[in-house]
């Protein structure tokens, strides 16, 4: 009876997932939550920083790896997933990251998809933090590698001194563009072809971000062979781990006021 | 239940499931066949709803340039020259200009924007605002990728700059909706400067959504959802 009860079950099951398929066909994959974070996020602003900010160091790193969850982010004729990539990407970036002494704070350390605000969240809560969110490109040449950095924002005509969530990356722009040099000068230097300097995008992730912030993205999923893109990940940790320590002589952790994260032009 | 009555119930069940095995997977492309069908045709409705792309023999043919991907240098774009028969106003112009970029190079790999990404309207405020409406393919079948969506939003942004002197910046919308990216990656939050360096270099000319540009998109998705 045993073999008929196990059948009975699997008929079963496969009766209610048929009955579920035709009832509702599952919604495509969406892109990264582009849902805006809460209300508190959105109109309750971070606040700048007086001016006389004392020198204080980088301590922490947060690594963001990209998309996640129903968001495979690019795919590759080969299955390659830029969410999976990504996250071997990221494991190694920890590790040369550790390696020069910085705390290297996950976004995701497994196949989940927080929003663009709770990925910008966990850098805003840190003090002495740089930002950088990893990506896989869908095209471009293969091998190569850039760095990109938000734009300067336009000036504001809020005069109460306060920084709204959607320009948290306003005060950081200079800081970014140096971090972002720095680093795209050592993808250069391991991956032929990639640019000499950090590329200028309005990238979304990076603009609610209160840290200096990069997104590097590497070419691409549409590589022959997965193992290409292997060979990239010790050069990409590397350079990003030697980018980094580079950088720290030139930041400056804005004093705050309590209860805010990061948030002051230096 | 004697063992007969057991054996014939055993083999049964097995038809039913092998059975099952094989029907399940037809049943699955059926259910999401219904639902590309169902999908194209609320996307052909509100096409159908806007009127067809502005080509008038009339217009004398003036020489364009298209800015499409360069097929030596991966990553960057190439102006092509062609020759279109354009409208002086500048909003007819801008919607044969796009509808051209959107057409396509000749070679298919120098495309920056989805094959089946479509133009569903253009606006053009006084203060020289465009506002590109596109269809939803202009989002959900970009390759994901910043690099591919800043290439798709530089052809735009350089090609009106080529050819259309009024438009100053840009906005891109949705099908009628302000978004926060193209495809996941881009910020489409705020507009981007038209100028032929494109949108990779800083905008330091480009000024926040002001109020009234604000009202005017507001303008746009009311008519947009008066057209639903």
């Amino acid at each position: 009876m045993n073999i008929v009860g196990a059948l009975a079950v699997a008929l079963g099951a496969g009766l209610a997932t048929a009955a579920a398929l035709q009832e509702k066909p599952q919604a495509p994959p969406a892109a990264q939550s582009s849902a805006p974070g809460p209300i508190a996020q959105t109109t309750a602003p971070t606040t700048t920083a007086p001016m006389t900010a004392p020198r204080m160091g980088l301590n922490v790193v947060v690594l963001d790896p990209a998309h996640g969850g129903v968001d495979l982010g690019a795919r590759g004729t080969q299955g390659i997933r830029e969410s999976e990539v990504v996250l071997q990407f990221s494991e190694q970036v920890k590790r040369a990251l550790e390696a020069q002494g910085f705390q290297v704070v996950l976004t995701r350390e497994g196949n989940d998809n927080p929003s663009f605000d709770d990925r910008s969240a966990r850098a805003n809560a840190q003090r002495g933090a740089v930002f950088v969110t990893l990506h896989i490109s869908s095209m471009g040449l293969p091998g190569t590698a850039r760095t990109y950095v938000m734009p300067d924002f336009p000036p504001s005509n809020d005069i109460s001194g306060l920084i709204p969530w959607e320009r948290a990356q306003a005060p950081f722009t200079t800081l970014s563009h140096k971090l972002g040099d720095l680093v795209q000068a050592e993808l250069a230097k391991r991956f032929k072809g990639s640019p000499p300097t950090a590329e200028i995008v309005p990238v979304r992730q990076l603009r609610t971000t209160a840290a200096p912030a990069i997104a590097v993205e590497v070419s691409s999923v549409s590589v022959e062979n997965r193992a290409d893109l292997d060979r990239m990940i010790p050069g990409v940790a590397e350079a990003i781990a030697h980018g980094v320590a580079a950088f720290r002589p030139s930041y400056i952790l804005p004093t705050l006021p309590s209860g805010t994260g990061q948030g002051g032009q230096p | 239940m004697n063992w007969t009555w057991r054996t014939w119930l055993v083999i049964v069940l097995i038809i039913a499931v092998v059975g099952a095995a094989l029907y399940f997977p037809a049943l699955r492309r059926q259910v999401y066949k219904a639902k590309d069908i169902t999908e194209k045709t609320a996307e052909q409705a509100r096409r159908e709803l806007l009127p067809p792309a502005p080509v008038t023999s009339g217009d004398p043919k003036v020489k364009a340039k298209m800015y499409w991907g360069s097929r030596s240098e991966p990553g960057k774009l190439e102006p092509v020259t062609v020759e279109l028969p354009l409208s002086s106003d500048p909003v007819l112009r801008s919607k044969q200009i796009l509808n051209t970029l959107l057409a396509g190079p000749v070679d298919p790999e120098a495309r920056t924007l989805p094959p089946d990404a479509a133009l569903l309207g253009f606006y053009l405020l006084p203060d020289g605002t465009a506002i590109a409406d596109f269809s939803e393919a202009l989002a959900t079948s970009i390759p994901s990728g910043i690099e591919s969506e800043r290439l798709a939003v530089d052809s735009i942004a350089r090609t009106l700059a080529a050819n259309v002197l009024q438009a100053k910046q840009l906005k891109i919308l949705i099908h009628g909706q302000e978004v926060d990216t193209l495809a996941g990656h881009l910020d489409l939050t705020q507009p981007f400067e038209v100028s032929l360096n494109g949108i990779s270099e800083p905008r330091s000319g480009v000024s926040v959504i002001t109020v009234p540009i604000q009202r005017a998109f507001e303008k746009v998705k009311d008519a947009a959802k008066g057209e639903k």
